[in-house]
This record gives structure tokens, C-alpha cells and sequence, in this order.
């Protein structure tokens, strides 16, 4: 089977949907492999590097159209310099894996969906942890986020960690991040390493754990409300909450020196979070990147494609940051791609096949031989579906949780009453104190101190200490062989058969435990 | 010999006992608290031998010399990953000895009380037997779970609570028959007594799951001192009386402390709780996909790393791997790598069970942590190596309310940059409860023995 890398020809676009690395394992996997000569040029992969690992290299988009399996980063769209559309370009039957989305590109489904094409969306596959090394919407997120703190810090006039130095005291910049999926962890974790102080915010609870790992701050709305919505995605909150959380962002952004927004909801225009006014209120100088202008901006400043300066304060709102970190993005990008395929060639041996049952594939396939197959039908499973960061948790029945939890409970009320001990034992040496006689009782109080000195002697017993002091007390214990002494020299011969076996067992203990101790203390001198 | 040098000699055994006990709580001082030990049971021995024994002394010094050294032998054979195994039977020696002293005060003639002090005698006889002979089946069972003779999972017989309290009451209905009946009659009472408490014995350990056998082990301990503070009142032997009290408390205190560190009450442990669920019950299964790793793909990963931690649990005892962990950590710490070990209080099968162990492969112990002190520091770690752990390493416990473990501090390893474990295969650890940590993202799985996967390690290092 051929596969062909094609050019990207929308305008500033740098990614190519392939690396050397990965054409060389698509070869070792049985494919040849065309790429159209300078596709890799934006993200530095010459052709000699594509020829090296073995791919052909042709002149003109055509020959890269012409295969059997295409792999692109944008969706076709027309060729102006060809005036041909990249749909046409390619042949009966082929297949196509790109990003499509189809929800927003439906005209272009339709354009697709003939000639017994097969079209996979990157950006369709089930963010299920299965399909997490498919997953190029993460990968890309992730460029996104890191380049938007670079893209911040080369506007913003000023170093982003604290410093002291001989001319002065530098003050750490103040970083919000607002949104913290993929992109926003990844803003988190690059605004970190560069030295700022970072706050984070998020409608979900849940991710408050993986801000705090980044060592970043998490904001908090003193407001119960969770926004968790299908698949781990945000949901649109409500009116309240949407007050409160507007309140912290104007607090918040007369405080920061940067801004950077990825608040997105499924299918729904991005919310407007940073107002007109905020954006005034916040320091000359200061830097705001929307990552979210492509779906009209988490800013009411914000101009999508372009650095807008308002109030003192740049607004950038380029929706192309992946690309311009070509490169990585490209690795990034041919390493999901790779991973797909061998999903669909689990025999590598050069051929592909669309198995519409497994749920990756099915998710990802808008077009399947000339038909629009997208929507996919909704996948049973997702309510109880966690973010993908952990695996995927099914919880057995309720009924039979109770069951485990009933079981002991009645046992442990009675036995774990903090009254019940306490009277008992008040009970019973009162009973004792009625009737023993004066000797027992000096045992006795012998005894209760004893008890209470083993209580302060091991209380604060280091806890590597554990086993020696386990096994020195056991030793101890055979003091018990006080007793068997006292009877050894009985007349009567079961007694004495008694006492004797009784010396016998505890000397084994007394030298056994004794020796043990001190062979690892021994090892314990270190 | 006067009545005074003894009871002075015995002052001077129990007080040089509990200079031990406060020496063993501290590495510096431990091993004169261990010689303070063996002075103070010299000192009581000989004493006792000089002022009670007064024939047979061919036969006593025989077995005393014969049981010696047989203790020896055993102590200096003993590996110290079955460390849990001989301190289980070391147990139960102690339990058996008091049982038989028990028999032997009872039927001697010699002995004779009248009133009161007949009526406690009796009891002291009767509590001495039962505690001795519930030690010592509980401690022989203790044993064959921790050498793998039993099975590890918990026994769970129906109605296993209502059985324990019915062997209860039977004792209890037997004690009052016992005090006051005829001697033959009595003998006869205190057999069936002490059939009830093997039994007992038996099944209280047998009901308890294998990752509880830190708590057993220390709860058996307790026992054996109990029993030895019984046959002190039975013979009116404060020695014995003080020894059995130190034994008895620092076992429920390291009882406590073991239930502390699993977040388990010390009550749901002995009536055998944890592991009721394990089988169709056992809470979440975790779907997911789990990324392995080679021992060369690790080399490399340590050499770039900065922070290491490594987690041991029972599978590094089992797979005797303690050796080939200390060889990687003497190489990465030339290396410049910072390397620490996170020790869980309730790794292993019994109390300071890895500290022995890593102490034995010469791992310096200022490297070695307590979960508490550097479970803060995860976030930093490049590279946590989990060797044979499991349940104290389950995120579950934290993030799943109704897992069997919930509320169980646990090392937060998956903090961590990427973590590594070692296991033998995808088997729940002794909870029974699926472990979501071998799934997580920044997780990777070296399967096979840990002995052979370090040494590669080592090797590849």
C-alpha cells in the first residue's frame, strides 16, 4: 500500500504530517511512502532526510494526491494555484487521515463522502485512555500551551521569575491561567520553569489535584457547583456561578501580569470570560493569549489570527500556535498518525483495514467507502468515564457495596463505643477491689504500671526498629520460663515431662530471639 | 537464698528489661538495649535456677543447652525476608510454653490455696492456658500464611462473628463451672477450655487477610506477653508479672500503630475485615492500558534522571531482590543521582520488615524514609521505581470511596514524573483490590521476577 504525504498549502500553515522517524517505520511495516517534494520545509525535514529512511520523493502534489492512503494536518480545501480542490485530487477508494472537523466542516463531509472514499478525523477519535496515544488534539493542546507563555514572555517587557541583582530587585510575573486541560497544564508547567508565580482556575473540581502537582495555585469560588460535563470536557455553568467566577477574574486581573485563556466547551462558542473593562483594569504591559480565538475568543478583545493591543495590553489571538513550533508539532503529529495506522495494520504488513467495530476506529471514521458515517452512535459507556488522564473506573453494584459495608457494622458499633471499654474496666475494679485479697492486689498494681511503662518506653519507637523490637520483646517474653523452673524438679513424673518440654521451647526462643536481634542490629550499624 | 535476693535480682532482671525495651526504640542505642535484654534474663535465670531447682539438673541443663543452641542455629539460618515466619513461631513457642506451665501449676499438689485466694488462683490458671493456647494456634497459623503453607486470603466462615461469640460465652460458662469443681472434674473443664481457644486461636488468625499480617504478627506479640503477665499472677512472680506487661503493651501499641498506618480499626481487624470483599466484590476494575517497559529503556531513563525514589514492598522480600536494589543505588548515588527509598509502615508481612531488609543489603539508612516524611516530595521525584508494591501504592485508596482500602495513606507515587513497576504479573496485591496506578499514563510496567529484573537493570546501568 502507498501512503502520500502531500504539501499543506493553507496560507502559513508549517506542519507536515510526517517525520523521517516515522516514515522509516511505515516502510519496516510494509508501506512505500511518497512525500511531495518541500512539504517538510516549514518544520526543517528536507527531502534528503525523507529519501534517507527511504521515501519517494515527487515533484508535484499529484503524484503525493495519487496514493492509497493520504495523511494531511489540515483539511482538504482548494488549491488555488492549481484551482483544483484537494478533494478531487484524490483517487477511487482512497483513504484520507486528517484533521477534519466534521461538525463545523460539513460541506466538505459531503465533498468527501463519494468515490468509495474512507476518511478518518484526527480530532474525532474517543478521548478514551485506549486511544491516548492517538490522541492528537492532546498533542497539539499541549504545543499550543507551551508556545502561548513564549509567546507571552517575548511581548511581556519584562523577566518572568523574581530576581535580585546589583542594579535592583526584580518581581516574579504573576501568571493566570484559565482552563486547565491539556493546553492550560501544559501554559502551567512552561510559565513554571520560566520562574513566574502561576494561578490557575477551572470549572471542574477535579482538576484541582493536577494544578496543585504543577505547583501552580488553584483559585477556588467559594461556590459548590461542578462543572464536569460528558467525557471530562467543561459544561456551561450557571448564572451564579458565572457571576462569581467573573468576580475573581476582575480581582484577579488587576493583580497578574499575563493572561492566558483556553476555555472551551464542546461545540459551543468560546465564553466570554475576560471583559473590555478587565482588559482595562489590567497593568500597562501586560499580555493576554487567547487560545481560544478560533472559536471567537475567551476575550472580548480578542482579534482571531492577530496580535490586537488595547488598553496598554497586547491581546494575542493567533490561532495557528501549533504550527509555529512546526517541528514538534509535526513529531508530535506523525507519532499519533503512526499510532493510528498500526491500529488499523495490527499485521504490519503493508495493508489497512477499517474495522468499524472497534470503537477507536469507528469514532474516527467520518467517511467510510462513499458514505458520511458521523455522527458516530453515542458509546454506552460514557457516563461513568473519567477524565483521560486515569483509567477508567467501573463501579460494581450498589447493592452489593452495601453488603460489604453492612456486614461488620452491627460488630463494630458495639465494640467501638468509646463508653462501653471505659465502663466495663470501672465496672470490674470495683468488682476486683471488693473481693481480692490484699496480695493479688499488689500484683495487680504491679501489673497496671507495667503496662503503662511499656506504654511510654515504645511510644516513640523509630519504625525501622519495628522488627528488632519485635523479636528482642519475644525473646523477653520467654521469662515465662520462670515458671517452668519452678516445677522442673517436681517428683511427679508428668510435671516434670511438662516443665521440661516447656524449658525446652522457651530456650530455643530465648537464644533464637536474643541472637536474631542482635544480627540485625548488627546489619543496622550499616 | 533469702527471699530478698531474689526479689532484688528480680528488680534488677525487670529493670534492665525495660532499659531494652527503651534502647531498642533508638538505632544508636539499640544494640546495648539488646545486651541490657540478654543480662536481665541471665541474671533472672540463674537465679531462678539457684533458688527453685533442686533436682533433675542433668535433665534441665540438657534441654536448656540442647534448646539453645537449637535456637541459635535457627536465628543464624533464618533469611532475613523470612524474618515474619520465625517471629510468627517464635510466638507460639511462648504460647505453648504457658499452657503447659499452666497444667503443670495445676496439677501440682504442692500448691494450695483456700477462699479468695483459691478462687483467683484458679483464674489466673484458667486466663494463663486460654490466652497461651489461643497464642499458640494463632501464631502456627500466623506461620503457615506468612511461609505460603495457607493460603493468604482471609478464611470467612458464615456467621464467623456469632462463632466467636459463641466460643466466648463457652469459655466464660466454663470458667464459672471450673472455679470451685472437684480436681478431676476441673482437669477435665480445662481441656475443653483449652480445645476451645486452639480453636479459637486458629480461627481468628485464619479469618484475617494476608496484607493484616503486620497487625496479626504484633497482635501475637501482645499475646505472648499476656500470657507471660498470667503465669506471673499464676505464680505470684512479679517478674514475670512486669516482663508480661512491657511484651503485652508494646505489642498493642505496635498494633495500634500498624492499624494507624492502614487506616483500619484494630477491632474489624481481628473479627477479620480486610479482604471480606476480595473476589466478585472486590471493588473498582480498571480498564485501561498498561505500557511496559524494558530494563535497558529504565537504564536510560535513570541515567537523565535527577530524583529518584524507590518504593519496596513484600514482592522485593519474595523475589530476595534487596541485593540487586542496593547495587542500582550504589551506581546512580556515584552517578550524582539523589537517590531515597519510601517506606510504607505496613510494607511487607510484619512491622520494619523492608528497614530489615535494606539494612541487611547495606542500603545507609539515612536514605531510607518513613511514608510521612517524603510523601511531599513526589512531585519533584524524576523516577519512583516500585519494587513488588501494590496496595500501598493504589491511588484507589484515596480517589475511590468505596474501595476496601479507602482512607489507607498510601505512597502518592504517581505524582511523580514517571514511575516504574516492578511486578510479576497484572495479580491484585493482598487486599484483592485492582491497582488503577499500573494504568496511569505516567506509569510503565516492568514485568518478571524482581531479582532478575534489577540485576538486568544493574547490568544495563
Amino acid at each position: 500500500m502507498i501512503i502520500g504525504i502531500p504539501a499543506e498549502i493553507h496560507p502559513g500553515e508549517k506542519r507536515i504530517a510526517a517525520s523521517p522517524e516515522m516514515i522509516e517505520k511505515l516502510i519496516a511495516a510494509g508501506f512505500e511512502v511518497i512525500v511531495e517534494s518541500g512539504a517538510g520545509a516549514g518544520a526543517s525535514f528536507t527531502d534528503d532526510a525523507f529519501r534517507e529512511v527511504g521515501a519517494a520523493i515527487s515533484k508535484d502534489p499529484g503524484g503525493a494526491w495519487s496514493a492509497d492512503l493520504i495523511l494531511k494536518v489540515r483539511p482538504p480545501e482548494r488549491n488555488t494555484e492549481l484551482d483544483r480542490h484537494e478533494s478531487e485530487m484524490m483517487n477511487k477508494g482512497s483513504c484520507l487521515i486528517s484533521f477534519i472537523y466534521p461538525a463545523q466542516n460539513k460541506e466538505l463531509l459531503l465533498q468527501l463522502a463519494n468515490k468509495n472514499r474512507t476518511v478518518l478525523a484526527m480530532d474525532s477519535i474517543p478521548r478514551i485512555s485506549r486511544a491516548q496515544k492517538l490522541d492528537a488534539l492532546s498533542s497539539m493542546a499541549n504545543i499550543a500551551g507551551y508556545r502561548a507563555v513564549i509567546e507571552a514572555s517575548n511581548l511581556f517587557g519584562r523577566f518572568f521569575s523574581g530576581q535580585i541583582t546589583a542594579a535592583g530587585k526584580v518581581p516574579p510575573a504573576k501568571v493566570l491561567v484559565i482552563g486547565a486541560g491539556v493546553a492550560g497544564l501544559a501554559a502551567i508547567g512552561t510559565a513554571k520553569s520560566l520562574g513566574a508565580i502561576v494561578r490557575a482556575f477551572d470549572t471542574r473540581p477535579e482538576v484541582k489535584d493536577q494544578i496543585q502537582s504543577m505547583d501552580a495555585e488553584f483559585l477556588e469560588l467559594d461556590f459548590e457547583e461542578d462543572g464536569t460535563g460528558e467525557g471530562g470536557y467543561a459544561k456551561i455553568m450557571s448564572k451564579e456561578f458565572i457571576e462569581a467566577e467573573m468576580a475573581l477574574f476582575a480581582e484577579q486581573a488587576r493583580d497578574v501580569d499575563v493572561i492566558i485563556t483556553t476555555a472551551l466547551i464542546p461545540g459551543k462558542p468560546a465564553p466570554k470570560l475576560i471583559t473590555n473593562a478587565m482588559v482595562l483594569s489590567m497593568k500597562d504591559g501586560s499580555v493576554i493569549v487567547d487560545l481560544a480565538a478560533e472559536q471567537g475568543g475567551n476575550c472580548e478583545c480578542t482579534v482571531p489570527g492577530k496580535i490586537a493591543t488595547k488598553y496598554g495590553v497586547n491581546i494575542v489571538g493567533y490561532t495557528d500556535l501549533p504550527s509555529r513550533l512546526a517541528a514538534q508539532s509535526s513529531q508530535l503529529y506523525a507519532t499519533n498518525l503512526y499510532n493510528l495506522i498500526m491500529e488499523l495494520c495490527p499485521e504490519k504488513d503493508g495493508k489497512i483495514k477499517i474495522d468499524m467495530e472497534d470503537e477507536v476506529v469507528r469514532g474516527a471514521t467520518v467517511v467510510h467507502k462513499g458514505e458520511v458515517t458521523w455522527p458516530p452512535p453515542v458509546v454506552a459507556v460514557g457516563a461513568e468515564r473519567k477524565p483521560s488522564f486515569s483509567g477508567q473506573i467501573v463501579k460494581p453494584d450498589e447493592e452489593e457495596q452495601e453488603k460489604i459495608q453492612s456486614e461488620p457494622s452491627w460488630f463494630m458499633k458495639l465494640m467501638t463505643g468509646a463508653w462501653l471499654p471505659l465502663i466495663v474496666a470501672g465496672l470490674a475494679l470495683f468488682g476486683l477491689g471488693q473481693v481480692a485479697p490484699p496480695s493479688f492486689m499488689g500484683h495487680f498494681t504491679v501489673f497496671v504500671l507495667s503496662c503503662f511503662i511499656g506504654y511510654m518506653v515504645i511510644w516513640n519507637v523509630t519504625p525501622s526498629l519495628h522488627t528488632p523490637l519485635m523479636s528482642v520483646t519475644n525473646a523477653i517474653s520467654s521469662i515465662i520460663i520462670l515458671g517452668a523452673l519452678t516445677q522442673i524438679s517436681s517428683s511427679d513424673n508428668l510435671i516434670f515431662i511438662l516443665a521440661a518440654i516447656a524449658v525446652f521451647i522457651t530456650c530455643i526462643n530465648i537464644v533464637g530471639g536474643f541472637s536474631v536481634t542482635q544480627r540485625m542490629l548488627q546489619m543496622f550499624r550499616g | 537464698m533469702s527471699p530478698s535476693l531474689i526479689t532484688v535480682s528480680y528488680l534488677a532482671s525487670a529493670a534492665l528489661f525495660i532499659l531494652a525495651l527503651g534502647g531498642l526504640s533508638n538505632n544508636d542505642t539499640a544494640r546495648r538495649g539488646n545486651m541490657f535484654g540478654i543480662v536481665g534474663m541471665i541474671i533472672a535465670l540463674l537465679i531462678t535456677i539457684g533458688a527453685f531447682v533442686s533436682g533433675n539438673y542433668t535433665v534441665l541443663v540438657f534441654i536448656m543447652v540442647v534448646g539453645g543452641l537449637i535456637g541459635f542455629v535457627l536465628s543464624r539460618r533464618v533469611q532475613m525476608t523470612q524474618m515474619p515466619e520465625l517471629v510468627a513461631i517464635l510466638h507460639s513457642l511462648v504460647g505453648l510454653a504457658a499452657v503447659l506451665i499452666g497444667f503443670a501449676n495445676f496439677m501440682d499438689p504442692s500448691i494450695s490455696y483456700t477462699g479468695v485466694e483459691k478462687t483467683i488462683h484458679e483464674i489466673e490458671v484458667y486466663i494463663g492456658i486460654c490466652i497461651g493456647a489461643l497464642t499458640f494456634t494463632g501464631s502456627v497459623v500466623a506461620y503457615g500464611k506468612l511461609s505460603g503453607m495457607i493460603g493468604g486470603q482471609p478464611m470467612m466462615l458464615p456467621a464467623r462473628h456469632w462463632l466467636n461469640l459463641a466460643m466466648f460465652i463457652a469459655v466464660v460458662v466454663i470458667a464459672v463451672k471450673f472455679v470451685g469443681a472437684e480436681h478431676e472434674q476441673a482437669l477435665l473443664l480445662l481441656l475443653a477450655m483449652t480445645v476451645i481457644a486452639l480453636l479459637f486461636g486458629i480461627h481468628m488468625v485464619a479469618a484475617i487477610g494476608g496484607a493484616d499480617m503486620p497487625v496479626v504478627i504484633s497482635m501475637l506479640n501482645s499475646y505472648s506477653g499476656w500470657a507471660a503477665a498470667a503465669t506471673g499472677f499464676m505464680l505470684s512472680n512479679d517478674l514475670l508479672i512486669v516482663t508480661g506487661a512491657l511484651v503485652g503493651s508494646s505489642g498493642a501499641i505496635l498494633s495500634y500503630i500498624m492499624c494507624r498506618a492502614m487506616n483500619r480499626h484494630f477491632i474489624s481487624v481481628i473479627a477479620g475485615g480486610f479482604g471480606t470483599s476480595s473476589g466478585s466484590s472486590a471493588g473498582a476494575a480498571i480498564e485501561g492500558e498498561v505500557q511496559t517497559i524494558d530494563p535497558q529503556a529504565l537504564a536510560q531513563l535513570l541515567n537523565k534522571a535527577k530524583e529518584v525514589m524507590v518504593v519496596p514492598g513484600y514482592g522485593m522480600a519474595t523475589a530476595q531482590a534487596q541485593h540487586a536494589i542496593a547495587d542500582i543505588t550504589k551506581t546512580l548515588i556515584k552517578k550524582g543521582v539523589n537517590v531515597r527509598f519510601g517506606i510504607h509502615p505496613v510494607a511487607g508481612r510484619m512491622p520494619g520488615h523492608m528497614n530489615v531488609l535494606l539494612a541487611e543489603a547495606k542500603v545507609p539508612y539515612d536514605i531510607v524514609f518513613e511514608m510521612d516524611e517524603i510523601n511531599d516530595d513526589f512531585p519533584d521525584v524524576d523516577v519512583s521505581i516500585v519494587v513488588g508494591a501494590n496496595d500501598t501504592v493504589n491511588p484507589l485508596a484515596q480517589e475511590d470511596a468505596e474501595s476496601p482500602i479507602a482512607g489507607m495513606p498510601v505512597l502518592e507515587v504517581w505524582k511523580g514524573n514517571t514511575t516504574v513497576v516492578l511486578k510479576r504479573g497484572m495479580a491484585a496485591g493482598y487486599a484483592g483490590v485492582d491497582n488503577p496506578l499500573f494504568v496511569k499514563e505516567n506509569t510503565r510496567m516492568l514485568f518478571g521476577d524482581a531479582r532478575d529484573s534489577l540485576e538486568a537493570l544493574a547490568q544495563a546501568l
